[in-house]
């Protein structure tokens, strides 16, 4: 392995969760009966013309803008020509050489917590070609294939970086956090398996210190990022291989078969490289108004990079809390509104552990729940007031799950406010030692390990109420008493 | 002149056929075409932006609206094989 280093570029195609195609107004659909959502245009009928979706374009500009993308003052789109039945004008149109979005940079943050910086080329918009099915022996007598035009014509941005991954694990990183990206853009739903963000990653490896770019191979369309980032290991130790017993790597499409960890080579399709773009004469350019545009930069929401920043280094939460609690766009917004009236830190303690234990019995996100982002900080506030102990509190949550009510009516109604009354504590622990009087000796005696019975004794007696700590102080106080 | 293989390229690309006589007329119409082509080249264009559209239109977008489109019996009237609601087309696999 030693002696090589991989060069890695992607390029991810994200199909827009508009309501309509990109040039129709066919509604879009995802498991609709085939063929239920077309028209003359997305099926290419004589004499059609095709009219820009306003909203493919807006969510284009967001997602350059998220990327630090130059926008484009004028950009135009193109036509891609090949022929393939997914394709019935037999060209595809796309944008080629001024696409909205030029030059950006992503900046992902690796596990360790250094960043990872990654150039972007580009981002243009396109639309998807439409789903073919190989019929093949699995229907009796059914020879060909066969065509739904319903994802024909979906809206598209397809974002390509430049070469500057150096690792399988880099490029998941990168790939997972422009997705999580994209979900806080609310742009696509962004996902792998129903085919609406799909990554090809171009590898290469060169001599280490070399500058010269080697031979580059095309990863295909791999449904996981964690499949993608074994097909590029894979694609990495095949190349060495190839290129350390003095072979050469061919220019080619490879897929990777995830079962048998496998590499191999897709029939290339003859002169498929030769699209004759040439500019689409249906389609008068796009200019979007600078002042949009900046209504659109200033409107951006935070982003999950940024926003895991900005908890760990002002809210003082660690990594781990900062990955989880921006895993969605809706956990994220969801906390930061608990974080807005609590302390940060306990919330997200609460947060990340009990409330989503206790929600995923019912079956419920946080966003949907009756515990609302203020009736969770009221209750992480009651603890940290010291009205009500931990298992209470956990009560009161359970409470406020299941009917809805303000945390600190549940402490009311229910009688769960902590008992931090010393002379009721006291009560209890001479109790206790009345009806224990073997361990009271002990206590007496200065035995260590019996503390920990009263002090679970007391808390059992009051129902999980009483300070744990003034217990533990008032327990201990006994020690050498007669 | 471009030659006769350069001609059989672009038929293939675009999926025609052409006989031997109709190969030698598309040599000499393709070739008018560059030669005119050649003498756009000869003029001084720099700074000019080439011409991609020819009307000076700009910004023709559509509301994301849905709109109904065609029933699915009409949408495959022309198809040439309807296989389970769908196109049939030869095998692509
Ligand atoms: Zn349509």
């Amino acid at each position: 392995m030693s002696g090589f280093e991989p060069v890695i570029g992607v390029e991810i195609h994200v199909q827009l969760s508009t309501r309509t195609k990109m040039f129709c107004g066919c509604a879009l659909s995802f498991g609709d009966p085939p063929n239920t959502h077309t028209c003359p245009v997305c099926l290419a009928h004589p004499g059609v013309l095709p009219v820009v979706n306003a909203e493919a374009v807006r969510r284009a500009l967001l997602i350059g803008l998220a990327l630090g993308c130059e926008i484009a003052p004028r950009s135009i789109f193109h036509r891609k020509n090949y022929f393939y039945p997914d394709l019935p004008k037999a060209y595809q149109v796309s944008q080629f050489d001024i696409p909205i979005c030029g030059r950006g940079e992503f900046t992902a943050i690796r596990d360790d917590g250094t960043d990872l910086v990654v150039g972007i080329t580009r981002a243009h918009l396109e639309e998807d070609a439409a789903k073919l099915t190989h019929a093949g022996g699995r229907r009796a007598g059914a020879e060909g294939s066969v065509v739904d035009f319903n994802r024909g014509g979906t809206p598209l941005v397809e974002i390509v970086t430049e070469p500057d991954l150096r690792s399988a694990s880099d490029a998941g990183t990168f790939l997972r956090q422009l997705r999580q990206t994209l979900l806080f853009l609310g742009v696509s739903d962004c996902s792998m398996e129903e085919g609406s963000m799909r990554a090809d990653a171009n590898v290469s490896i060169r001599p280490v210190g070399s500058h010269a770019l080697g031979t580059k191979t095309e990863l295909k369309n791999m449904n996981s990022f964690r499949f993608l980032e074994r097909g590029i290991d894979a694609e990495i130790a095949r190349q060495t291989q190839i290129v350390a017993s003095g072979g050469r790597v061919r220019q080619e499409t490879v897929h990777y078969e995830p079962e048998t960890g496998e590499i191999t080579p897709l029939r290339s399709k003859e002169e498929s490289h030769a699209y004759r773009y040439f500019p689409e004469p249906d389609l008068v350019p796009v200019v979007p108004d600078p002042a949009w545009v900046d209504d659109l930069r200033h409107g951006l929401p935070e982003l999950p990079v940024p926003m895991r920043r900005r908890m760990v280094g002002e809210m003082g939460l660690s990594a781990e809390d900062a990955e989880v609690l921006t895993g969605s766009p809706e956990l994220a917004a969801y906390f930061m509104a608990v974080a807005g009236e609590a302390d940060p830190k306990a919330a997200a303690n609460w947060v990340r552990g009990e409330l989503r234990a206790q929600l995923r019995e019912v079956g419920e996100e946080p966003w949907e729940s009756r515990v609302t982002p203020s009736r969770m900080a009221a209750l992480v506030g009651l603890l940290a007031e010291g009205t009500v102990s931990v298992p209470a509190a956990k009560e009161v949550l359970a409470e406020v799950i299941a009917t809805g009510g303000e945390p600190a009516a549940v402490v009311e109604a229910r009688g769960l406010g902590q008992i931090s009354d010393e002379d009721a504590l006291r009560d209890v622990i001479a109790d206790l030692m009345d009806a224990n009087p073997d361990q009271a000796g002990q206590l007496r005696d200065g035995k260590e390990k019996v503390i920990g019975f009263f002090v679970g004794q007391a808390m059992k007696q009051t129902g999980g109420r009483a300070d744990p700590k003034a217990v533990q102080r008032l327990v201990r106080a006994q020690i050498g008493g007669d | 002149m471009i030659d006769a293989k350069t001609v059989l390229h672009v038929a293939r690309l675009a999926r025609l056929r052409l006989s031997p006589d109709e190969q030698q007329v598309m040599r000499e119409e393709l070739s008018g075409i560059l030669e005119h082509i050649d003498v756009i080249r000869a003029i001084d264009l720099d700074g000019v932006p080439p011409t991609t559209h020819v009307l000076a239109v700009e910004n023709v977008l559509r509301a994301d609206e849905p709109r109904p489109g065609l029933p699915r019996d009409e949408a495959l009237r022309e198809a040439a094989h309807v296989v389970d609601d769908a196109f049939g087309v030869p095998r692509m696999d």
